[in-house]
């Protein structure tokens, strides 16, 4: 019974929703922008290999963190709508398992059936080769 | 994060205490909740989308396109790689903190200034699905299709229109989303019971479209 006391002040802050100081939703603009600033310049400087993934994924990973904890309100509310929000996905983690596992399997048919394609190396882009319908692309 | 019943609201016990409510679970407005079910269902659509273009990515021979190159521009006489991503990504970034505002002048039911941030973030949204046009275009002129493309692995092509397609999709219903609640704001719909819950409603699924970019943006193009 004591947590009916407790849930009137949440409803009632619910009505105009959320409020909170302006600061917080600055910081976290600001941080976005940095955060994408510098996911950018993994690109622009060409990091490569496991560096490369280790910054793309920990960027990637705390500016969805922060986009969700305050710009979603998830830091604010109740835990029983943050576990039933943030529970189901994480079965997602069994897919990707499923289909990592999956993937190297098809990848080793393919090789064994098909061979690998005589050029294996990455091709490099030349926006200048346009071809057939690419006339009026000037650039 | 302060205030003694946010605390209380966040134990774990507060879980117990809500679920065996005999009336509701949440606390929240009912439209909030279905705005959550929707963006969790919308979840597991883009999932789907991304371990797929994964699984494709991982079990295709043919070497992958550089997407740094392939979205890059000419400007100023230098090749700048994937810049115009960069911009749709600030953009979307500028729109999502206008939309945040928004939501917190909602709370002070202060109509101006949210009908004006609302057609700020729609603005941004719809130069960002503007952008999206441009490489489209510049992409399907090179001679990128769903089935084949100049540069390797024919898959790039039907990954790249079916993810960036539908984030497209998704933004575009997003600004027409944000011009009606930002009329129906202005023109005092929201006055007749007092209840702006709907702004923060909007913006829960503005974010949303953001939070997808983010992926999108690290495993698609940075990757």
């Amino acid at each position: 019974m004591e947590n009916v006391e407790t849930q009137q002040p949440v409803q009632a802050q619910e009505e105009g929703g959320q409020q909170h100081p302006i600061g917080v939703y600055l910081k976290v603009w600001i941080l976005l922008f940095v955060l994408s600033f510098f996911s950018y310049m993994v690109d622009y400087f060409d990091f490569q290999g496991m560096l490369r993934w280790t910054l793309i994924i920990t960027f990637m990973f705390l500016k969805a963190g922060f986009i969700v904890a305050v710009f979603m309100h998830m830091m604010w509310e109740r835990m029983a709508l943050i576990t039933a929000i943030l529970g189901p996905p994480l079965l997602l983690l069994f897919l990707i398992g499923f289909m990592i596992s999956e993937g190297f399997y098809v990848f080793g048919t393919r090789v064994d059936y098909m061979g690998r394609p005589e050029v294996a190396e990455r091709n490099h882009v030349v926006h200048e080769e346009s071809n057939e319908g690419g006339a009026e692309e000037t650039h | 994060m302060s205030g003694d019943s946010l605390t209380l609201s966040q134990h774990p016990d507060s879980l117990v205490d809500d679920w065996s409510d005999d009336k509701e679970a949440f606390h929240v407005p009912w439209g909030k909740v279905m705005m959550w079910i929707f963006l969790v269902s919308d979840t597991f659509i883009f999932s789907s989308f991304l371990i797929g273009y994964m699984n494709v990515r991982r079990t295709t021979t043919e070497p992958w396109p550089y997407p740094s190159e392939v979205f890059a521009l000419e400007l100023f006489g230098n090749n700048v790689p994937l810049i115009l991503i960069a911009i749709m990504t600030f953009i979307l970034i500028t729109s999502s903190g206008t939309m945040a505002l928004a939501v917190r002048y909602a709370h002070f039911k202060d109509k101006k200034k949210i009908f004006i941030l609302m057609c700020a973030t729609a603005a941004f949204g719809a130069s960002f699905v503007g952008m999206q046009a441009f490489e489209w275009t510049k992409l399907i002129s090179e001679g990128v299709r769903p089935w084949e493309n100049p540069w390797g692995a024919p898959q790039f092509g039907s990954v790249f229109f079916m993810i960036t397609g539908f984030h497209g999709l998704h933004v575009s219903c997003g600004v027409i989303y944000l011009l009606v609640v930002a009329t129906k704001v202005l023109k005092g719909h929201y006055d007749v019971k007092g209840d702006y819950s709907i702004v923060e409603i909007t913006g829960l699924y503005w974010h949303f479209v953001d939070l997808v970019w983010v992926f999108i943006f690290a495993f698609f193009y940075l990757w």
